[in-house]
């Protein structure tokens, strides 16, 4: 049986039909086309699917879409300003926090959210904000440093 | 990777959740931390699915001096940043990671009844209970189940087929009365090899009245000991407690799988026993006063 909801994504309302068992993130990726949220392990341990749920950050594999349903969405695509990239992913950017990019989107997600909630974490506070993003490139060290770097650019844009 | 298909039910208020459940005796999603992964790994495939996330007289914390009643969809976030229980909030700090608190529920962590899991272990060594509901004729009907009987097994509790849990009580810590809860696990944020949480109280001479652990990770249920006894015959800054250490160890009967083995998890619940004894008898003087 199919289920007709309605998610706000990006600030853009998106009906559409889904079984129960759809996965947020197979909805937005296959039912929406919003192939930015990237899917590893399913089940709520790399943290690749990260996306935000009314401003928080929770794994869309491990929600399914009937049960957001009316809620307001972001995804990596909603991050961007309408002329350049968000501060966490110019940081990203410049202090090479990524190399594959297969993880990006879940951290970028995670970070927005955590530098929202606590402007101008700690090591430590940054450490255990990520703790649950898994990253197979780059050591951490780089995205350690885009982290407390976005918490600049945003102070200094605000 | 894909749940199995199931009929989806997301009722709006509690007498419609547990009507629906009275009818269909389905699984409850609240946060789905941890039985969304057991359904994509196809661990699972109940045939009905009670979303109970539309009922929002299922939210919420609170707190009184008795102690803290956390309903069935407070977050475990939620929980955390409220900080109106010290040992809840200490313990929540090491359920999984943040992004999975953001969903992730208390009551649903106290029903799944992971042996490893801290929840658990907080509520038993509190006597802290479980309110259970189900809809018989044409009323609701509650019933508190404590601790000690809440948890029947690995991954079972007393929540039978048709029931709903709708809140927890933590009862608060009374004076001079400290908390600790210490554990090994091969990863921040994974389950714990073992895990050990310990409420101790004393008296005004720094004597200990009480002192009693929750033991995570070595037997099918928490292993609640009392060590009160043991504790109480000195003042508590001569005391060994590497001694009453090796007491916990003795009561508990740890199992080996891939993750370690029996002997090794028997040594781990002997020093984390000492050091979370050890770290709530001295919060239990110096915060509260002895």
């Amino acid at each position: 049986m199919e289920h007709e909801i309605t998610l706000v994504v990006n600030g853009v309302a998106r009906r559409v039909s889904v079984p129960a068992r759809r996965l947020l993130s197979d909805c937005l990726r296959h039912d929406l086309g919003l192939t930015g949220t990237h899917v590893g392990c399913e089940h709520g341990v790399c943290g690749c699917c990260t996306v935000l749920l009314d401003g928080q950050p929770v794994r869309s594999c491990l929600t399914f879409a009937v049960t957001v349903d009316g809620r307001e969405l972001t995804t990596v695509e909603g991050l961007a300003g309408p002329d350049r990239l968000s501060p966490v992913q110019r940081a990203f950017a410049e202090c090479h926090g990524l190399q594959c990019g297969f993880c990006t989107p879940g951290f970028l997600c995670t970070v927005t959210a955590l530098l929202a909630e606590n402007p101008a974490p700690t090591e430590e506070e940054v450490l255990e904000g990520v703790s649950g993003n898994l990253c197979r490139c780059t050591g951490y060290q780089n995205i350690v440093k885009a982290v407390h770097r976005a918490a600049e650019l945003l102070a200094e844009e605000s | 990777m894909k749940p199995p298909p199931f009929e989806y039910h997301a009722p709006g208020d509690l007498g419609a959740a547990l009507r629906t459940l009275a009818e269909v005796r389905g699984k409850v999603l609240a946060g789905g931390q941890s039985l969304i992964p057991m359904l994509n790994m196809r661990l699972t495939a109940p045939e009905y699915l009670v979303d109970i996330n539309r009922v929002a007289s299922l939210g919420g914390i609170d707190v009184t001096e008795a102690g803290v009643r956390v309903g069935a969809l407070a977050r475990h976030s939620e929980v955390e940043r409220a900080g109106a229980h010290p040992l809840l909030t200490r313990a929540l700090k090491l359920v999984a990671h943040p992004v999975i608190r953001n969903r992730g529920t208390v009551v649903g962590s106290l029903v799944h009844a992971d042996p490893a899991a801290e929840l658990p272990a907080v509520l038993a060594v509190l006597g802290g209970s479980v309110r259970v509901a189900r809809w018989e004729g044409h009323t609701q009907v509650v019933r508190d189940v404590p601790a000690a009987d809440f948890f029947t097994g690995p991954m079972e509790s007393a929540v039978q087929p048709g029931e709903l849990a709708v809140s927890a009580f933590f009862p608060a810590l009374g004076f001079r009365t400290g908390d600790a809860f210490e554990e090994v696990a091969r990863r921040h944020g994974d389950y714990a090899l073992a895990g050990v949480c310990a409420v101790v109280t004393l008296d005004e001479e720094a004597y200990v009245t009480a002192a009693k652990v929750a033991c995570i990770g070595v037997g099918p249920v928490p292993v609640v000991v009392d060590v009160s006894e043991a504790s109480g015959h000195c003042p508590v800054h001569e005391l060994d407690w590497a001694e009453v250490g090796r007491l916990v160890q003795s009561a508990v009967e740890p199992e080996d799988d891939i993750h370690a083995s029996a002997a090794y998890r028997r040594h781990l619940v002997g020093v984390l026993a000492e050091r979370a004894l050890w770290k709530a008898a001295r919060e239990g003087a110096a915060i509260r006063g002895a």
